[in-house]
């Protein structure tokens, strides 16, 4: 890693300050990329990471401050003025065209002729400089979910983008996945490309960056070469110094006396038919006994599958499964599968085994009980009858959790539970779940997080090949198991 | 106007509120639950060909109370009608926005079949049926008006269908079905297939319904041109109500006050009735681009909000 130049920067920005209505979201930023380097920008949601890096890619017109693009001060009004002065950016959300091959998808918004032929020599090339590897003539809904985003950036280097912005890139992608492009990264600022990395998640930060910044409710708190500081004076920084939790609390000991009790889910023998993917998981068989907290990991959405099974939404393909009656279910895709978001919050609520209720909807009962989990589970919503869609996703989730454990279940099951929630929405889910544990409800999730894994499950278990082995309680353990020992580099 | 003429008035905007009101719901009731059943026509149609068939055969047994017989039957021909669509989509996938199109040229052609075979009058020279008896007809509610007791049915109708929408587990899941059927179906566990199917059957029940009241009420006898496309504008009611049962009523006399208006103008002063199709459009048009800049609206708030007031807390 490069040691810190002076004066010269690939991408500045100076005393950036902007206001929405009378809330300031960023006030006298200052941000130097150096050239040839990686920048982390961490902060949790709403720090202003996303309106600083929108601000440097011409969609948000700062309010005060300078932008500045090797040296020279620049005016950018648009996103095509960014790209035209070196910037590329790649959003959360990718911005593709599905119909569309790969090159056509590249060349969109170019001007003259499309060449197919030259469009995919050029990407070639650009793929053999990279190591981004993707097939010019492939569709870009053929693609995975990493494919998109290898397209993404290409489609950015494309256009000659000497500046890199990308957004949250590892959010969407599992770990073996996430390894993968951090190690790119790297590869493509050897090629004297600079690339500002916004992300959350600490660990990526100090490992492959030079540069960090820290943004907290739109001051710049921190700025540093990477090699200046550690995992935990980042965290300090970023939630600041009177929201510091300990994050790495294990799974406490009080539990472990209900092992002895009978197990509340079993599965001998179970086959699950998988919808997504060709490879069937074959004779799986589980036991979980109340208060446990077991994690499930897996590569390619198998365990949501099994999940889905034991919460009893599929059906298994053979075998004998055994769930309580009362069971809760959280799953992944909060917005899709668990919540509705044009009801308010009592309707969502009211949501939960709606399916066998008869006759009227008891509505002040419900709305009775849907008040008193706001409070309970400290839900920032107006009041009941905010729609849910309106409310933050950590907030959403705490609601989908709160109902599911509303009536004392058994078990819950839940699919990857902190799903794109900052340090503090994450932190309060985990507590949630030791609590049910502790009552003595048997948690079952599975996370694409193996840290996440580590922090909150009793017992870890690995898919792999349609089968389910038992794994010892660590990152690397985890890590080994999913990639299996051959595919490690 | 004389005060003889404004009640008459009155009563004629009632008389056409009453099959756009029960038509209205029956759109409502399906475009909650994310079903464009566009088949209103279609079904009020065969309501009003069964109940006609089941008066004529039958009336001279039961005396007035084939009323009563008529329009659950008219009711269930309805239903039935609509539940070609709704196995066509539970089945095959099929969409019932061209399905229900379908079947509403399919119940055109037959009725006018019908009353050009089976169901014509016994002097075979008109394409129509028999004329009811004086006792299989709705009572006037008022008198010099042709108001009839059909329209006490369709207000009651869209309290009902409130009622059920908003205080019922049923119409729970079937809103919940048509604002977000995967969480329908994972959270709440709802089967989504059978509340599709449910929902068919209680719009086509619907539309049917106002066919039988129609014959009972107003034509007394079956005919091709018996709705003047009560099942189309029954969409711009739902929409302009916002799907909402209650505003249906509202809605509804209001554009029964339209048509009868339109065609009081056109005898009066000449202008033709067709100023109340354009002016039926142009509301739609309206609801549909007002609809789409609060969805705009609503987006960029969102974006702002995600922007900056998210998680300052």
């Amino acid at each position: 890693m490069a040691e810190p130049g002076p004066v010269s920067s690939a991408l500045e920005l100076r005393g950036i300050s902007k206001r929405f209505g009378n809330l300031q979201a960023l006030s006298n930023v200052s941000l130097v990329l150096r050239p040839g380097t990686v920048h982390a920008l961490l902060g949790e949601n709403g720090a202003g990471k996303s309106t600083l890096m929108r601000i440097a890619f011409g969609m948000i017109k700062p309010n005060a401050g300078q932008i500045r693009i090797d040296g020279n001060v620049v005016h950018l009004r648009s996103p095509r003025s960014a790209i035209r002065a070196g910037i590329g950016m790649v959003h959360q959300h990718f911005m593709l065209v599905p119909a569309m091959t790969v090159a056509e998808n590249i060349e969109l918004g170019g001007r003259g002729f499309f060449d197919a032929r030259r469009s995919a020599a050029r990407i070639r090339q650009l793929v053999e400089e990279t190591g981004l590897i993707l097939d010019p003539l492939a569709r870009a809904d053929s693609l995975s979910v990493a494919g998109q985003q290898r397209l993404e950036i290409v489609k950015a280097l494309a256009h000659h983008a000497r500046v890199l912005i990308l957004d949250e890139p590892t959010a969407v992608l599992a770990p073996a996945e996430a390894q993968e492009l951090l190690t790119l990264i790297r590869r493509l600022v050897q090629t004297g490309r600079s690339i500002v990395l916004i992300t959350h998640k600490l660990q990526d930060a100090e490992r492959f960056a030079d540069d960090v910044s820290v943004l907290r409710d739109g001051k710049l708190v921190l700025s540093s070469p990477v090699a200046d500081v550690t995992v935990e004076s980042l965290a300090r920084s970023m939630l600041g110094p009177e929201r510091t939790t300990n994050r790495t609390q294990g799974p406490t000991e009080q539990r472990q006396q209900h092992t002895s009790i009978t197990p509340v889910i079993r599965l001998e023998h179970v086959d699950v038919q998988r919808k997504s993917s060709p490879k069937d998981l074959r004779n799986i068989s589980l036991e979980i006994r109340p208060g446990e907290i077991v994690g499930v990991a897996a590569l390619d959405g198998a365990a949501a599958d099994l999940l889905r099974v034991i919460a009893g939404r599929y059906k298994p393909a053979a075998g004998k499964l055994i769930t309580p009656i009362r069971i809760g279910f959280v799953p992944e895709d909060r917005q899709r599968d668990a919540l509705v978001g044009d009801f308010n919050v009592s309707e969502n609520f009211a949501l939960r085994d709606s399916g066998q209720r008869r006759g009227r909807m008891p509505w002040p009962r419900l709305r009775r009980e849907a008040n008193a989990l706001i409070d309970s589970f400290d839900i920032r919503a107006q009041s009941i009858d905010t729609l849910a869609r309106e409310l933050s996703g950590g907030n959403q989730q705490k609601l989908v959790l709160a109902r599911e454990l509303s009536d004392n279940p058994a078990a819950l099951i839940a699919e990857n539970p902190t799903w794109g929630l900052d340090i503090q929405a994450t932190a309060e889910i985990h507590s949630r779940l030791r609590a049910a544990a502790l009552d003595g409800c048997a948690v079952l999730f599975y996370s694409s997080d193996i840290d996440e894994l580590v922090d909150l499950a009793d017992r870890v278990f690995v898919i792999r090949d349609g089968s389910l082995t038992d794994v010892e309680r660590g990152a690397e353990a985890i890590g080994n198991a999913l990639l299996g020992s051959s595919t490690l580099t | 106007m004389s005060e003889l003429a404004a009640l008459a008035l009155i009563g004629d905007m009632l008389v056409r509120a009453t099959p756009l009101i029960l038509t209205g719901l029956a759109v409502a009731f399906a475009f909650q639950a994310g079903i464009l059943n566009i088949g209103a026509e279609g079904q009020l149609l065969i309501g009003a060909a069964c109940s006609t068939a089941i008066t004529l055969k039958f009336g001279h047994t039961l005396g007035a109370g084939i009323i009563i017989v008529s329009l659950i039957g008219g009711s269930f021909a309805g239903a039935a009608w609509a539940a070609i669509a709704a196995e066509l989509r539970t089945r095959f996938h099929v969409l019932e926005v061209i399905s229900t199109i379908m079947l509403n040229f399919i119940a055109l052609y037959l009725v006018s079949f019908l009353v050009r075979g089976p169901l014509q009058e016994p002097t075979h020279i008109y394409p129509q049926t028999e004329t009811m008896p004086l006792y299989a007809r709705l009572p006037t509610l008022l008198s010099g008006t042709r108001l009839h007791a059909g329209f006490i049915i369709a207000v009651l109708a869209g309290v009902a269908g409130w009622w059920i929408l908003q205080h019922t587990a049923a119409g729970f899941r079937l809103r919940a079905a048509g604002k977000n059927p995967s969480a329908a179906k994972i959270a709440g566990k709802i089967n989504i297939g059978r509340t599709t199917r449910n929902v068919f059957l209680i719009s086509g029940a619907l539309a049917g319904l106002a066919g039988a009241i129609e014959v009972h009420g107003v034509t007394f006898a079956l005919y091709e041109n018996l709705s003047p496309g009560y099942g189309y504008t029954a969409i711009a009611v739902a929409l302009l109500a916002g799907l909402n049962p209650l505003w249906v009523i509202a809605t509804g006399i209001f554009f029964g006050a339209l048509e009868a208006g339109a065609s009081a103008l056109q005898r009066d002063a000449g202008i033709p009735v067709t100023i109340a199709s354009v002016i039926e459009a142009l509301i739609i048009l309206i609801v549909l681009a007002a609809g789409s800049i609060r969805s705009l609206r609503s987006l960029q708030s969102s974006i702002v909000s995600n922007e900056s007031t998210a998680e300052i807390a």
